[in-house]
């Protein structure tokens, strides 16, 4: 079997995976970042030491939690996740929710107050008006989702521990890096790493395009 | 018109930090006026008017409109979205300047944005700026811009802070007109708050004075600048220093 037979699962299976994982932490990590970048209760700074405390998360202590949990005398052991994708998207999600959430909130925060006031002025309700400022925040958005997706594309610890980087099954580019370098087979570490390059470059070039963009 | 108030204001209080910005004891606005709010820079005009859009709630007082009291209440939705509300320093919504001004139509639910954002645009000299990035505009265009959102929902309360700070006098005087044909031809209330005597002595019927957050004189417009019933009023409109 050539390698470039062995690239194509890894690479999609890789995509697979942090694209859920994103995905599920943009579902909730963009309303909970938006609540948390409006509200003016004390929770708001409990809870963001928390995310921004997440945002740091060693991944091999995610990967350490996420075994014992899904491991077979785990409490979510009956679901048999350990060695699975599933498993690999439980831990990226809670390494990517942080800062889907923490970069959301952070956007969300610093629309100035006095467009709060504006808006309500022009006759929008209350869920009208936090809309509104989350529209004004969508760069922010749109950055903390890309930021989510690079750090999930990129990471190893985790999805080694929970994966287990079984062959057409749970190998991903940096597992698959990990294991052909030790092995000696360079030619498809350095194809993996190429392609890990490339998906890290295009997610930067979208966050610079984002970041370049007026605020039109 | 009817003669009860548009606005009833009793013993209304606003403090920030501690600090009372704001104490009027008793303040009728009456409906289909064109008010003045005349002062200098911290008499207390802008938290007036953010009171008046329900933007703001007094916190002590009573505030009623149309006869129905809120006390230190928010004003429901209903009432704010007859009001509209120009800032002194207007912030524009990420977008074109036509999404701007079809903002408070969206908000409403209301049909035929386009066409009648095209024409308060058209009204205001900027129908050459409609699909310009908002944020690009000057100072002047933005304060023009959000006239135009305030204008297109047609408010029955139209409330102006400073609306012609950042104009030039071509602008002024075209802000002045417009304000004054919505007045007329809808029967909108106006209140205007500015700290430029000659403007309210152009545009108003009556104006009001205050200071230091406190009514000093309310009196039409003729009657303010001729023969005030305060001295402080008439030192005001002398331009000498009253406080």
């Amino acid at each position: 079997m050539s390698w470039t037979s062995e690239l194509w699962p890894i690479v999609a299976l890789s995509l697979q995976v942090s694209a859920t994982a994103v995905l599920l932490s943009t579902l909730v990590g963009v309303p909970f970042g938006a609540w948390l970048g409006l509200t003016r209760t004390w929770v708001r700074g409990p809870l963001s030491a928390l995310v921004y405390t997440g945002m740091g998360l060693p991944p091999v202590v995610v990967g350490l939690l996420v075994y014992l949990l899904v491991s077979r005398s785990g409490p979510l052991g009956p679901l048999g996740w350990l060695f699975t994708p599933k498993a690999m998207i439980v831990a990226q999600v809670i390494l990517a929710l942080p800062f889907v959430t923490g970069i959301t909130m952070s956007a969300v925060a610093s629309v100035p107050v006095e467009l709060f006031a504006q808006v309500r002025s022009l006759g929008a309700s209350k869920w009208q008006t936090r809309w509104a400022i989350v529209r004004e925040a969508r760069l922010g958005v749109f950055l903390a989702v890309a930021a989510a997706f690079g750090r999930s594309i990129s990471e190893v610890g985790a999805v080694l521990m929970v994966g287990g980087n079984i062959q057409n099954q749970t190998r991903v580019l940096t597992t698959a890096i990990m294991l052909e370098t030790s092995a000696g087979r360079f030619g498809l570490a350095l194809a993996l790493g190429g392609w890990l390059l490339a998906f890290a470059l295009a997610v930067n070039l979208v966050i610079v395009r984002l970041q370049g963009r007026p605020v039109s | 018109m009817s003669d009860a108030p548009l606005y009833r204001l009793e013993a209304v209080s606003k403090s920030h930090a501690g600090r009372d910005v704001l104490r009027v004891d008793r303040m009728d606005l009456r409906k289909g006026e064109l008010t003045c709010l005349l002062g200098p820079t911290g008499a207390g005009k802008s938290t007036l008017l953010r009171i008046l859009a329900g933007v703001e709630t007094p916190t002590a007082g009573s505030l009623e409109y149309l006869g129905q009291s809120f006390g230190d209440q928010e004003l429901p939705l209903n009432v704010r979205r007859r009001i509209t509300l120009v800032f002194q320093r207007p912030l524009l919504l990420a977008g074109t300047v036509r999404d701007n001004v079809e903002f408070g139509l969206r908000l409403r639910g209301l049909g035929r944005r386009h066409r009648r954002a095209e024409a308060i645009l058209d009204r205001l000299g900027l129908n050459g700026l409609a699909s310009r990035a908002a944020r690009t505009l000057s100072g002047g265009e933005t304060q023009l811009v959000a006239l135009a959102r305030a204008l297109v929902v047609e408010p029955e309360v139209l409330l102006l802070d400073e609306p012609t700070a950042n104009l030039d006098p071509a602008r002024v005087a075209l802000v002045e007109s417009v304000v004054a044909e919505v007045h007329r031809q809808r029967g909108t209330t106006v209140i205007v708050a500015t700290h430029n005597l000659f403007q309210a002595h152009r545009v108003a019927r009556r104006v009001i004075l205050l200071l230091d957050g406190r009514l000093i004189e309310d009196a039409p417009t003729e009657q303010f600048f001729n023969a005030p019933r305060d001295p402080r009023t008439a030192a005001f409109v002398r331009g000498e220093m009253v406080y």
